[in-house]
């Protein structure tokens, strides 16, 4: 019968949904059990993390030994900062790119996407000098423009897209009306691409939130992110999976809430255009 | 005051010509149609007028102003969109007073000039809504209403109806007449209709092609079309055009006869064929009659209560005053 075919292959497609979404937020509830464990019982095999006892004692390691507070700050400074000076970088940079496209925009946004394709190690030497001659390593402020540079194209990208659904003759009719360029993209553009711009400003947060190449190598204490915070506790010799797994749970907290409250806005935004 | 002169004025896309040198005068308080098939340019030329294009060559004044250079805001003109462009972010009334923000006319007087309009147009009751919230035609009183407060020396329309349905087309084609007679502001309008053009206009500007076919009233268009294309053009159902023997008996190269001036007969006439479909509008019925040598169909228009049906064979006699001539060039003879 056509309706049992049906019900069964719902199931399939419910259960195999499951499998994937299980296999892909399981190292996240690993961490997030180690993190509660002491480091025997962390290692311990056979595999006996739930039936062994639960302990804050990570936590207050990790609490004790390094300042989480600061390192969470500048994650929050970088990741915002480097969005919003990319957002007014990339908004009439999309709007010239869509609206007023010249012979070579394509090859421009192509250009811009290849730029992502190069493995980032290939340029740290040159751009490690650069910083340490200008003096920008270990600096908030050289860390917000390595991190507004390298996700800019995704930036324009995304704003681009959107505003290609903005039908021209809105912006036209804007311009009968007397607005200037600057009118035009403040209250016209804008507002219209507000849904967009939102899900391209979550993106980026997270993208920047995660950077760990850059951060890693060009801070060492001041500057320094929760993704350097990560790293300090992983080491080559003792135990330290559960110190590990707490500061992570600890790193990833914030940004895995935000992705959580904003989930609708980001899906919205990322199949805008696709789906109409 | 809207008087808007175009001066030799040319446009190219790239390599491509779309308007040759052309020339055309608009008067103050005219109601103008530019009209012509897809792609002839009618809605280049506006964009053109409204400074949303640039012009390759050529001047265009506005009050014997130079506007060539200036920016579309500048020219004094409110244009309407053939897809209202109505900022869908803002309320009725904010879509209404947003050319007034753009250029600072103080708050009273913003107040008076959209209750004004919002009164004239009937949109009183919707001016806290969103665009998105409106039907068709209430959208397009909006985009009106947004052209009005600014007072403009001329209105510009982009084939303001095509987005409506027929019953609101017509309603809307009055309010757009009605609205011209009261504020006897200079208005150009595109359409590819010419139902729209004949029945708006008081000057029609017949284009192809980027070409000014003619300039003239509906009636002068309708009567003596300066040629073919026009003839063709103007006028529901088309004109019948055809060439051969009937046009050499007229001395011409071909002759052209509108349906509503010939005159059919079950029993005797000049031309002679068998009718195919039959269109009964009730009033008037339309034949459409084949096998007459002339044409492959010819298009007459009978009394409605003509009592013939699909194959029967009818007698055409043509109103010989009514007769267009034209020569080998395709204009008038």
């Amino acid at each position: 019968m056509a309706r049992a075919v049906t019900n069964r292959r719902k199931a399939i497609v419910t259960v195999a949904a499951w499998l994937v979404g299980i296999a892909i937020f399981f190292p996240i509830l690993w961490i997030l059990i180690l993190s509660f464990k002491t480091e025997g019982d962390a290692i311990k095999t056979p595999i006996e993390v739930l039936t062994s006892n639960w302990t804050f004692e990570s936590y207050h390691t990790v609490q004790e030994r390094s300042d989480y507070f600061r390192h969470f700050l500048n994650s929050v400074i970088l990741s915002v900062g480097s969005t919003v000076i990319g957002l007014i970088i990339a908004v009439p940079a999309a709007w010239a790119m869509a609206f007023v496209p010249g012979k070579r925009t394509k090859d421009v946004l192509m250009w811009m996407l290849s730029t992502k394709m190069l493995p980032p190690v290939g340029v740290l030497v040159p751009i490690y000098l650069i910083f340490r001659d200008l003096g920008l390593l270990d600096s908030r402020v050289g860390l917000v423009i390595v991190l507004t540079l390298i996700n800019l194209p995704i930036i324009i990208w995304m704003l681009y897209t959107y505003f290609r659904e903005i039908p021209g003759e809105i912006l036209e009719a804007a311009r009968m009306d007397g607005a200037s360029l600057k009118n035009e993209i403040l209250y016209v553009l804008t507002p219209m691409a507000v849904p967009g711009i939102a899900s391209t400003m979550l993106l980026n947060i997270i993208l920047a939130w995660n950077e760990a190449f850059w951060t890693l190598n060009l801070t060492a204490a001041k500057a320094a992110p929760l993704t350097a915070f990560i790293a300090s506790y992983s080491s080559p010799e003792g135990l330290f999976y559960a110190k590990l797994s707490a500061a992570s749970t600890m790193a990833i907290a914030p940004i895995l809430i935000m992705g959580w409250f904003s989930q609708k806005q980001l899906v919205r935004g990322l199949t805008f255009g696709a789906v109409k | 005051m809207g008087r808007i002169t175009l001066d030799k004025v040319t446009k190219s896309f790239g390599e491509v010509n779309v308007i040759p040198p052309l020339d055309l005068t608009i008067n103050d308080g005219e109601f103008v149609v530019f009209v012509g098939p897809s792609g002839c340019g009618k809605s280049t030329l506006l964009r053109l007028i409204a400074g949303l294009e640039d012009v390759t060559s050529g001047q265009i004044r506005i009050d014997g102003k130079d506007a060539t250079q200036q920016a579309p805001a500048q020219r004094g003109l409110a244009m309407v969109f053939q897809s209202y462009a109505l900022y869908p972010h803002m309320s009725v009334r904010k879509n209404i007073a947003f050319p007034m923000k753009m250029a600072g006319v103080p708050e009273d007087e913003q107040k008076r000039r959209i209750d004004s309009a919002a009164t004239a147009l009937n949109l009183t009751d919707y001016l806290d809504r969103r665009p998105g919230q409106l039907s068709g035609g209430q959208r397009q009183r909006v985009a009106i209403g947004r052209a009005i407060v600014r007072e403009p020396s001329a209105f510009l329309f982009d084939e303001p109806l095509s987005n409506l349905d027929a019953a609101l087309r017509v309603g809307m084609r009055l309010e757009i007449m009605e609205l011209h007679k009261r504020l006897a502001t200079t208005m150009i309008y595109v359409t590819h209709d010419q139902v729209e053009a004949m029945t708006m206009a008081d000057k029609i500007v017949v284009l192809r092609a980027g070409n000014i076919e003619q300039v003239g009233s509906p009636l002068e268009l309708y009567h003596t079309p300066r040629n073919e294309f026009v003839a063709g053009f103007i006028g529901s159902p088309k004109m019948n055009i055809f060439g051969g023997n009937p046009a050499q008996q007229h001395g011409a190269s071909k002759i052209g006869i509108r349906p509503e001036h010939i005159a059919a007969s079950t029993e005797t006439g000049t031309w002679s064929g068998v009718v195919g479909v039959a269109e009964h509008l009730g009033s008037d019925t339309f034949l459409h009659v084949h096998e007459t040598g002339l044409a492959e169909t010819v298009t007459v228009r009978v009394d409605g209560e003509l009592p013939v049906r699909h194959g029967d064979r009818i007698f055409l006699s043509p109103d010989e005053s009514k007769l267009h001539r034209f020569n080998e060039q395709g204009l008038r003879a």
